[in-house]
């Protein structure tokens, strides 16, 4: 059992089991207010769940791609609430929960602001069902994604943690590894570089 | 009942901390800085702030609770900085602090950053009580403030804060424009070593008559910083050696003047005899010295806490939640958010 969570889109929380698929979720597709509604939405889902802390045994966290004020609030979430419980942090890249599920070749992007977008080629199903990510996540201009042949095309304004969760465990059930740890801003923060003191006389 | 045993979140510069105390006792106070990072842009950047927090936050946790020896299952209560400081790094630390308080079943207090500062002092060695009404002066590279504290957790008004730049913000950029790196606090009073610190009279902002009436409490050093500019261009351009340590220990010297002067005068005004510093700021030397004199001269009693709790920390952050929980309060509901501007007078969101 996991309890999952993704702010790289909205905000999204889940209760997920491998046998019992999903006992309880929260999403709000609100690009803002990640940080005012991730406490209530985790609180809602462990009553909702009707299950003990003691009985999860990971907490998913959505790495991004995400813009990065949102981004973080999910992922911190996830990891203090993994060492209050005691339980491992599973880093999941979130493009993956679009895919889950899919069965044709699919071009998945979401927003990045700034008239970006973040995308990710996925292949069809493998045969465990498991997404195939080709390439990415990568961050583009419209105009510059690319356009294979043969490729559906999903644009998604939300990350369901509930599918990054049930994508965990059955990742988890067919042995493949996580996503590594960091978060994916793939962004450099916006700094520009002091060309010194300017004149004021 | 003994003393609440609670945990501080902290996070709203580019500081982590994380503070453990007993009521009134410290027990951790654990400082991840991400100032490094900063410095070679001049100045804290807020992405890089908020980036850090996100990375440094479990570790200090870890190191705190390692530190004053106790586990999560022992807090009464853990307390976040809500407000006010930058929006981004806010919210890593209240995401967090939700998620470990509904992780282990804990209230949660969310707090006020400047008032903090204030609950600082409740954490002094000797045990004894913070003496009210006290005036405040907080003053870092983030806030300038000045406060009337009638109650830590009932009744603190603003009396002023700066209009412009906060006083370290000030030392920043004066220091950059010396060619000095950052944080220019350090920095300017090591260059201000045997320098005249009347040797040039830089201006003193909102200090004139026709200002004292609108912002009698309030601060301003933006002209200050544009008058040193100018004064150092002038030297340059005319091909003299620049005084640096002169330059320095007159700019100093006017930030702390200035400083010192209103916060004195709300001390008079108010009948209040006591004054408190917090804050960053309150690392630079001549601002303590300044103060020292002052307040002995005006028969104000002066406290300062010590620097490892004037600078930002959980310690401060957690002394003023154990306040809240020892009061009875009843902790704060879930959906609070990060507010860059929270208002002194909310000492609980
Ligand atoms: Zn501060």
């Amino acid at each position: 059992m996991l309890l999952a969570i993704d702010t790289s889109a909205g905000t999204s929380v889940a209760i997920v089991d491998r046998d019992r698929g999903v006992l309880a979720s929260r999403d709000s597709a609100d690009t803002r207010g990640h940080a005012e509604v991730i406490g209530s939405f985790i609180a809602d889902c462990l009553t909702e769940s009707g299950i003990a802390i003691s009985e999860l045994s990971g907490v998913v966290a959505g790495m991004g791609p995400g813009p990065f004020t949102g981004l973080r609030v999910g992922i911190a979430a996830a990891r203090t609430f993994a060492l209050g419980a005691g339980k491992p942090v599973i880093p999941m890249v979130s493009h993956d929960a679009l895919a889950f599920g899919r069965t044709e070749p699919t071009l998945v992007t979401t927003d990045a602001r700034r008239r970006e977008v973040y995308w990710s080629l996925f292949g069809a199903p493998d045969a465990d069902g498991l997404p195939t990510r080709l390439e990415g996540p990568a961050l583009a201009k419209p105009d510059d994604l690319p356009t294979p042949d043969g490729y559906a095309r999903l644009d998604a304004a939300t990350v369901s943690a509930a599918q990054l969760g049930l994508l965990a465990e059955a990742m988890y059930v067919h042995g493949r590894s996580f996503a590594g740890s960091e978060a994916l801003y793939l962004r450099s923060p916006d700094v520009t570089m002091s060309a010194g003191p300017k004149r004021v006389s | 009942m003994t003393a609440p045993l609670v945990l501080g979140i902290e996070t709203s510069c580019d500081e982590t901390g994380i503070g453990i105390v007993r009521g009134q006792q410290l027990l951790a106070n654990v400082i991840a800085s991400s100032m490094d990072e900063h410095a070679r842009y001049g100045g804290v950047v807020p992405e890089v702030a908020a980036r850090a927090h996100l990375e440094a936050i479990v570790p200090a946790l870890e190191e705190a609770l390692r530190t004053a020896g106790v586990t999560l299952d022992e807090l009464d209560a853990i307390a976040v900085t809500s407000g006010p400081g930058l929006a981004g790094a806010l919210m890593v630390g209240v995401a967090a602090a939700k998620a470990l308080a509904i992780s282990l079943d804990k209230p949660l207090y969310a707090v006020n950053h400047l008032v903090g500062h204030v609950g600082a002092d409740v954490l002094r060695e000797d045990g004894s009580d913070i003496e009210l009404p006290t005036i405040a002066l907080l003053v870092s590279g983030g806030h300038t403030s000045l406060l009337l504290v009638r109650d830590l957790i009932d009744d603190v008004e603003l009396l002023g804060e700066t209009i412009d730049d906060a006083a370290g913000e000030a030392f920043d950029k004066v220091a950059r424009l010396l060619g000095l790196p950052y944080p220019g606090g350090p920095q300017i009073d090591r260059a201000a070593v045997g320098g005249d610190p009347a040797a040039i009279r830089f201006p003193r902002g909102l200090t004139h008559q026709k200002d004292l009436e609108k912002h009698r409490y309030d601060f301003s050093f933006s002209g200050l910083k544009t008058a040193v500019a100018r004064w150092v261009e002038q030297k340059r351009d005319s091909g003299d050696e620049l005084p640096l340590a002169d330059v320095a220990a007159s700019f100093r010297e006017a930030v702390a003047d200035v400083l010192l002067t209103k916060a004195i005068a709300a001390c008079h005004d108010h009948g209040v005899p006591r004054l408190l510093l917090g804050g960053g700021v309150v690392a630079n030397a001549r601002v303590r010295e300044l103060a020292a004199e002052r307040c002995a001269a005006a028969g104000i009693e002066l406290r300062v806490p010590p620097l490892s709790l004037c600078t930002d920390n959980g310690a401060m952050i957690a002394a003023l939640g154990a306040q809240l929980v020892a009061a009875g309060r009843r902790p704060s509901t879930l959906d609070f958010g990060a507010d860059s501007t929270l208002p002194v007078t909310v000492i609980q969101a």
